[in-house]
Order: structure tokens, then C-alpha cells, then sequence
């Protein structure tokens, strides 16, 4: 599947878009570990989990949403348009 | 209805006027980059569900209020103090369901839309936090069902 990364997301990892298997991967959750465990800029991205949003398929969604079908995960601070 | 994303200005007056036909009441919102300590404003968004969260903003207003048009527009990239950054406007036979309407349009836009705002100051460059009030002025919405 299709990983995304914005704001100080994508600052923090270096990269805006990758693909990832989602083999073994149930949940965001899961993704979420998976990539941790990739490195130092992965672990600073997702240091303070409580401070990133998610979208399945550009649906916002919680932390144990499964990934099963997902195309595309997305990982964001909160908003801040307007 | 119309919903847009872009780089480029708007005519603030044009985009009024296009939503006077059989309305009572137009109310427009501007958002404008503040000046002060910071020096240029960098919007970032998420392309495709931006449009298509601007999109569910605007047929959920449309659910609650009788409306005869409605209009977001938004910028992104580079802007600098003074620009303008995005506009709401709700058109309706009553300026009430007008009133209600742009802000509930501006309340949802600020958190269910994927934007984010860098600021460029003389001490470095900052994301902008998102802030708990707007989150409260969006769930008082969801109170009023």
C-alpha cells in the first residue's frame, strides 16, 4: 500500500510518499510499529503518537482502524487550515 | 457550489456576486496572513481529500441550512503577509441560516480539512499547532445535531 506522510511528518522521515507491504500488518497500529522499528527519523516522526492523525483512503480514522483493502494510509499533525 | 483549491488569488467581489442570484443574504469570510512577527506563510494540504473533505463541509451545511449557494475557496504554497489565504460564503433567502452557515463552514474547514501552516519568523520556521478552541467551536456543531 501507498504510505503518506505530511507537515513535520514528512520533514521528519524525508520522504512524502513510499510504498509498504501490508503483509502482516492488521491495523494502523500495526503499521505504526512496523515503521518505528525502521529507524531514528521513524521513531522521531512517531514519537508522540497522540500528536499524529491518520486517513485510510482519505477517510480520517482511528489508530485501530484495519488495513485489509487499504490502498492508501496517510499520517498528519491536526489540521490547520482557514 | 464550489469548492476549490488553488495557488493563485481570488476576486473576493466576483465570487460574492456569483452567489447573489436568488439569494436574500450573502456572508463572506476572508482569511488573511497576519503580519507581526512572522514573515511568510507556507500551506501544505493533502490533494484529493482536501477537495473531497471541502466538499462533504459543504453538503453537510447544505443539509442544515436552506441554501442557495455556497462557495470555499483555499490557497496553498508560499504567502506573504497580507494575502489573502481562503474564503467561505453561504448564500440564503434569510441572513440567519447565511450567518450560521459561514461559520459552520469556517469552523469545519479549520479541523476536518487536511491544511497545514508553516510560518516563516526571524527566529526560524514553525508549524502551526492546531489549536483546542477551534476543535470546541467545530464539536459545538455536533451538540446541535
Amino acid at each position: 500500500m501507498k504510505v503518506l506522510y505530511f507537515a513535520w511528518l514528512r520533514e521528519r522521515i524525508g520522504e512524502s510518499a513510499e510504498e509498504v507491504s501490508a503483509e502482516g500488518l492488521e491495523t494502523v497500529a500495526d503499521l505504526v510499529a512496523h515503521l518505528r522499528a525502521r529507524g531514528p527519523r521513524y521513531e522521531a516522526a512517531f514519537e508522540a503518537p497522540e500528536a499524529v492523525r491518520v486517513a485510510v483512503d482519505q477517510k480520517v480514522r482511528d489508530w485501530d482502524a484495519p488495513l485489509k483493502g487499504a490502498g492508501e494510509v496517510a499520517f498528519f499533525p491536526p489540521m490547520t487550515g482557514g | 457550489m464550489a469548492v476549490r483549491v488553488q495557488r493563485e488569488d481570488f476576486d473576493l467581489g466576483a465570487e460574492t456576486a456569483a452567489l447573489e442570484a436568488g439569494a436574500g443574504a450573502v456572508v463572506t469570510f476572508t482569511g488573511i496572513v497576519r503580519g507581526g512577527d512572522v514573515s511568510a506563510m507556507t500551506l501544505e494540504h493533502y490533494p484529493g481529500m482536501t477537495e473531497a473533505a471541502l466538499a462533504e463541509i459543504e453538503a453537510e451545511a447544505r443539509t442544515r441550512w436552506p441554501l442557495s449557494g455556497a462557495t470555499i475557496i483555499h490557497r496553498v504554497g508560499r504567502l506573504l503577509p497580507g494575502e489573502r489565504i481562503m474564503m467561505v460564503a453561504a448564500a440564503s433567502a434569510h441572513r440567519q441560516a447565511a450567518f450560521e452557515a459561514a461559520e459552520f463552514l469556517m469552523d469545519y474547514l479549520k479541523t476536518r480539512a487536511p491544511f497545514w501552516k508553516k510560518e516563516e519568523t526571524g527566529a526560524g520556521a514553525r508549524w502551526v499547532d492546531a489549536r483546542e478552541t477551534d476543535e470546541s467551536a467545530a464539536r459545538r456543531w455536533a451538540a446541535k445535531g
